[in-house]
């Protein structure tokens, strides 16, 4: 696409001087791409992984919670589960991997040495083990969320790289070399017409 | 670096696990309670919240919109009934946001 300016030396100065800097923009940004799918892609086997981890685990998880539920009154249950032997925190901070800011999470709960927030006298076994389950879990839980997170951003910024890199290479770097192609017709054309016109001048000249 | 907290959202029976975690938790019945809790819970110093595939199947607009920035992160996770894959079908997506073409898993449909 043609560009709308004026034919002359100035803008094709100026426009040179464009196309040398979107060119260095264009390689910049599809190495910055590459970096980041390579980055991605190592990312998100991860994230599969421990997405099918976790799932799995959690299943186990609940299959003996709903059996611990089963074979406990629902009072009893709750009133165990009632008040936590532990209190989960978490401490975020900020990671930067190819520009792109992603969570890292990092837990920070109070251990008190013992997950089980009950006495045993009145529960199942049932729910030692689900409960076991799931306090191992949690920090591959908080493990999976970071990942997540970090692919979803950086998805994100793939795609907008992408359209950048695009941007650049199909539309603003051909119709800058078409309208500096443009102009240097023109001057030339000017130049030709302006030589014609000495000639003809000069051999008026002459003869007159 | 600060301190923040975890919350699990869910039906009753799957959240009423975590409780000795030393997570919250809160228990929501529908979609529409649910998205009131995420959405409270995002102004709040929650980071990470868990949300069960039941609930997050009909609150996808909500979950698009936290998509893209870094907190809260929202990870669904099974319910107790089981899971809908919803899970690894978001990595699908991303994937294939990132690239055009799901290269995870096609190598298992082939086989």
């Amino acid at each position: 696409m043609l560009m709308r300016v004026n034919p002359t030396r100035m803008e094709l100065t100026r426009l040179k001087k464009q196309l040398v800097t979107a060119r260095r923009g264009h390689k910049l940004l599809k190495d910055k791409q590459d970096e980041l799918i390579k980055k991605f892609i190592d990312m998100v086997k991860k994230n599969k992984e421990l997405r099918e981890e976790v799932d799995r685990e959690l299943e186990s998880a609940f299959k003996s919670f709903t059996m611990a539920r089963s074979q406990m009154p629902q009072e009893v249950l709750e009133e165990s589960l009632m008040i936590p032997a532990a209190r989960a925190s978490i401490s975020v901070s900020k990671a930067n991997i190819m520009s792109v800011n992603v969570p890292k999470i990092e837990i920070s709960s109070e251990e008190s040495g013992n997950i089980y927030s009950y006495g045993f006298a009145q529960t199942s076994g049932e729910l030692d083990s689900a409960i076991g389950i799931l306090a191992g879990v949690l920090p591959k839980m908080l493990r999976l969320s970071e990942i997540e997170k970090a692919c979803q951003l950086m998805a994100d910024e793939i795609e907008k790289t992408r359209r950048r890199v695009n941007a650049l290479e199909y539309v603003m770097i051909p119709s800058l070399e078409e309208t500096i192609k443009y102009i240097t017709m023109k001057l030339d054309e000017n130049e030709r017409g302006n030589i014609t016109r000495l000639m003809k001048i000069k051999e008026m000249v002459m003869n007159g | 670096m600060s301190t923040y907290k975890i919350g699990v959202v869910g039906d009753r029976d799957t959240v009423l696990a975590f409780k000795s975690l030393g997570v919250d938790i809160f228990p929501a019945m529908d979609a529409k309670e649910a998205g009131q809790i995420v959405a409270r819970l995002a102004k709040q110093n929650y980071a990470v919240i868990f949300l069960t595939e039941q609930l997050a199947k009909d609150m996808k607009e909500r979950l698009d919109y936290y998509r893209n920035s870094m907190l809260p992160a929202i990870t669904l996770i099974p319910s107790n009934k089981g899971s809908l894959g919803i899970g690894i079908q978001e990595v699908k997506k991303s994937v294939e946001k990132a690239i055009g073409v799901d290269i995870l898993f096609e190598r298992e449909g082939e086989e």
